[in-house]
């Protein structure tokens, strides 16, 4: 569904993101993208999308060639490629419910957003995601009144009622404590299925990438070093991920407990967990 | 912070160097000069027998302001209700030049550098020019009266609130513009849903503290005819009615802490 | 229904700003009226905007061709002595607002000295500079001098408020420490509370720097010096070539101050 051929990207400071990646995501399939940071995962997700332009190469979503577009037609392409954030990207001041139905914008003209006219159909399918993401008593408070888990439901919300054919979704548990983390990936994974989404997922913890996803992929450097499924991965395909180090005490652990011993490097404590619930 | 040592072997420890220290001295030398340069040049152009006078001139002059004359008050309220709408009014209008200027002029939000400096030239000039030197050439155009005044402070005011909001744009959050745009949104879509949010608390006290400077203002553009309260004290010092003047100044006064404490309130409310 | 049962069938409005409704229509209507109050009263007399019309596209026009040469001599003389009051009015006005700044702060002043720091803060904030330049002018005759001390008085009120207010906003340990090592008061002032206030005051004095001379460009009008008695003449006078000069030369030297004062402050910092 999605195609990518030979696209690079060289930012204008002149370090190269990305070198000539080709990468095929079939319908419905839910794929990890692991690497350390600065490999250009985050690059290559916003790429896609046409957040960063790409330097060189082509972009297919089914029949159309992302790269050329711009304008309205840049808008419509977009609307049927959803991005759930790291930091969650709400806007902190509107209420959870304006947030969601934010996801709509593409859809409906300039006025009617402006004065939150949105249809009843938006509304009641924004309630119904609220539900489903289990908000539903939220509707009216402040993105910025909820913990870190709740904000993240509130952007997958806002993400689906795009009523999308892919996701991209950029490290969406660096902010979140380890078990708020499982949550949100199980929710993905559940909503990919539901609604037959395919998805790419930015990740950088590995034992979640294993567990959610149908297939991995590493980048290292703009390139990428490793394209199988979950179990292929082990503590030589990592180390030509991520460089030298003891991986085999850490992929065990996991293996054999299925609970991760410690969270990831980068999976530090949110501390705006039960703000609000 | 160097250490030296002497001859003797023990360390010195000096907060500057030699050369600092120096320069330090040579920074001040400049300044002193250059301050006695400049009173040199007013002590020229000064009559001292007026100075040497000062003191008999200010006891005069409260002697004359009090009592105040409290009969005249009665005919200050209309140029009163005149100064409170040209400072709102100016300010309203002002906001509403300012607010697309300072998109145009937030390095995030303009369309092309050349419109950027565009704006931040028009941000410049207002904020260059005095509301009273407005005041001066509004009346040469439009003729005396409270429309001249309206203009001055709105065009004053485009300067001040374009500045402040500008920069309140550019130190959002790009991340919530980011995700507004990845929903395929349009470019007013963006600004309204992504970028107003996060600035209508500062837009919001920006304003009020401009309209509180405003008030302050329009109490003296009718010194130049633009109507408001300075009319009534211009007449009232050209006829050397010092008893009324001081009446205009309470008023004045009270007005002014009035507009200053409802800006704090209405500011601290926001935030 | 509450709203999230509406919600549900699909009817949802936004949050109204003010959850009261009697207090939103009641503010609604009280702004309208104003507004209609407000702008009956403003009376235009369109003919004479008519005839003003011409003045104003010739006022636009002298910006592309702005007169230096006619009265330079009185440019240059209004300029230097606007400069010359910027400079002196500046210092003094520092200087002096550091003890009315020590005066008016709650945490270090007994109370009387309290009431007075204080008092002439709001006196000299209360009244636009022209108002005080007036009376200064009686005081001291026609000339500079009145305006320098309209000036300097002006930034008293200016730069003593905000100082005050960042010594109240000290951070009290830091000061406990050096009292704590038996220093007497001016050394505590020295080595506790300047370094804390030492980088706003030399920020805030290149930004009244700025302001002293916006305000020296119209306080001439009522004869305290300056540039402002050259503009007001050759406006008067409707020779908006020579205006547009001096509106030049006093954007441009605003903008260099601006200039210069960011590059100090990122020096001192």
């Amino acid at each position: 569904m999605l195609t990518l051929s030979q696209v690079s990207k060289r930012y204008p400071t002149g370090d190269r993101a990305l070198s000539d990646i080709d990468l095929t995501l079939p319908r419905g399939q839910v794929m990890a993208l692991i690497g350390p940071s600065g490999a250009g995962k985050s690059t290559l997700i916003r790429c896609v999308n046409r957040l960063v332009e790409p330097t060189s190469g082509s972009i297919r979503l089914e029949d159309t060639e992302l790269t050329r577009l711009s304008g309205a037609a840049l808008r419509r392409a977009r609307r049927s490629m959803a991005m759930i954030f790291q930091e969650y990207a709400l806007v902190d001041r509107l209420t959870v419910m304006e947030n969601v139905l934010s996801g709509r914008l593409g859809y409906v003209g300039f006025w009617r957003s402006f004065t939150r006219r949105y249809s009843q159909e938006d509304i009641a399918e924004a309630f119904r995601l609220l539900d489903r993401v289990g908000l539903p008593h939220a509707l009216d408070k402040r993105a910025d009144a909820l913990s870190g888990g709740q904000r993240q439901r509130v952007g997958i919300a806002r993400a689906l009622i795009q009523s999308p054919r892919l996701l991209l979704v950029d490290e969406p548990t660096a902010s979140l404590d380890p078990k708020t983390s499982r949550q949100i990936m199980r929710l993905i994974r559940e909503l990919c299925a539901e609604r037959n989404l395919a998805a790419i997922i930015n990740i950088h913890d590995v034992a979640l990438a294993q567990q959610f996803a149908d297939r991995i992929v590493g980048l290292r450097a703009g390139q990428i070093v490793f394209d199988g499924k979950p179990g292929e991965l082990d503590a030589e395909t990592l180390t030509t991920i991520y460089g030298e180090e003891e991986w085999d005490t850490r992929v065990q652990e996991e293996e054999t407990e299925g609970e991760p011993a410690t969270p990831a490097p980068t999976a530090h404590l949110n501390l705006a967990t039960g703000g609000a619930s | 912070m160097p250490v030296s040592t002497t001859s003797q072997g023990t360390p010195i420890w000096r907060l500057r160097t030699t050369r600092a220290q120096w320069l330090q001295y040579l920074g001040w030398l400049a300044g002193a000069c250059l301050f006695l340069l400049c009173w040199k040049v007013i002590s020229d152009n000064t009559m001292w027998v007026f100075v040497e006078d000062a003191g008999r001139q200010g006891s005069d002059l409260i002697s004359r302001m009090l009592p105040p004359q409290w009969s005249y008050a009665h005919r200050l309220w209309k140029p009163m209700w005149d100064t409170l709408n040209i400072a709102t009014l100016g300010t309203l209008l002002g906001i509403a030049m300012a607010f697309p200027v300072a998109f145009l002029a937030a390095r995030n939000t303009s369309p092309h550098p050349l419109v950027r400096s565009a704006a931040l030239v028009i941000i410049v000039s207002s904020r260059s020019i005095n509301s009273l030197i407005w005041a001066m050439l509004l009346v040469t155009i439009l003729g005396p009266g409270v429309l001249a005044g309206i203009i001055a402070i709105a065009l004053r005011s485009i300067g001040f609130i374009g500045k402040l909001l500008y920069e309140a744009i550019e130190e959002i959050h790009p991340t919530p513009v980011e995700a507004i745009s990845a929903t395929g949104a349009g470019r007013l879509q963006v600004m309204s849903y992504g970028v107003l949010p996060q600035i209508m608390p500062a837009f919001a006290g920006i304003s009020v503290y401009r309209w509180d400077i405003n008030i302050r203002e329009s109490t003296v553009l009718g010194l130049v005819g633009a109507g408001g309260i300075g009319l009534q004290l211009n007449a009232a010092i050209n006829s050397l009615a010092w008893n009324q003047v001081s009446v205009i100044f309470v008023l004045i006064f009270v007005t002014v802490l009035a507009s200053e404490w409802i800006s704090a309130r209405v500011r601290h409310a926001i935030i | 229904m509450s709203r999230q049962e509406q919600a549900r069938a699909g009817q949802w409005r936004r949050l109204p700003l003010i959850e009261n409704p009697q207090l939103r229509w009641g503010l609604a209507l009280g702004l309208a009226v104003y507004l209609v109050l407000a702008l009956a009263s403003v009376e235009v007399n369109w003919a004479r905007v008519a005839e003003g019309a011409g003045r104003g596209l010739n006022f636009l026009a002298a910006f592309t061709q702005p007169d230096f040469i006619s009265r330079r001599g009185d440019i240059i003389d209004g300029i230097l002595e606007s400069l010359t009051m910027t400079v002196t009015s500046t210092v003094i006005g520092v200087a002096l607002s550091i003890p009315v700044g020590l005066g008016a702060a709650r945490n270090i002043a007994p109370w009387p000295i309290y009431y007075l720091c204080r008092g002439i803060i709001t006196v000299s904030r209360t009244f636009q500079e022209i108002i005080i330049a007036i009376l200064f002018v009686v005081m001291f005759g026609f000339g500079p001098l009145a305006g320098m001390i309209t000036l300097a008085f002006a930034t008293i009120g200016f730069m003593a408020k905000l100082l005050a207010e960042d010594i109240e906003d000290l951070d009290w340990r830091q000061v406990e420490a050096v009292r704590a090592t038996g220093a007497n008061w001016w050394q505590i002032m020295n080595h506790a509370v300047q370094p804390q206030v030492m980088p706003r005051l030399i920020g805030l004095s290149m930004y009244r720097l700025d302001i002293n001379f916006r305000e020296s460009a119209v306080i001439g009008i009522v004869g305290a010096g300056g540039i402002g008695a050259t503009l007001n003449t050759s406006i008067s006078r409707y020779e908006y070539d020579t205006s547009a000069a001096i509106l030049l030369i006093i954007i441009a030297i605003v903008l260099l101050c601006e200039y210069s004062s960011s590059h100090i402050r990122r020096w001192t910092q």
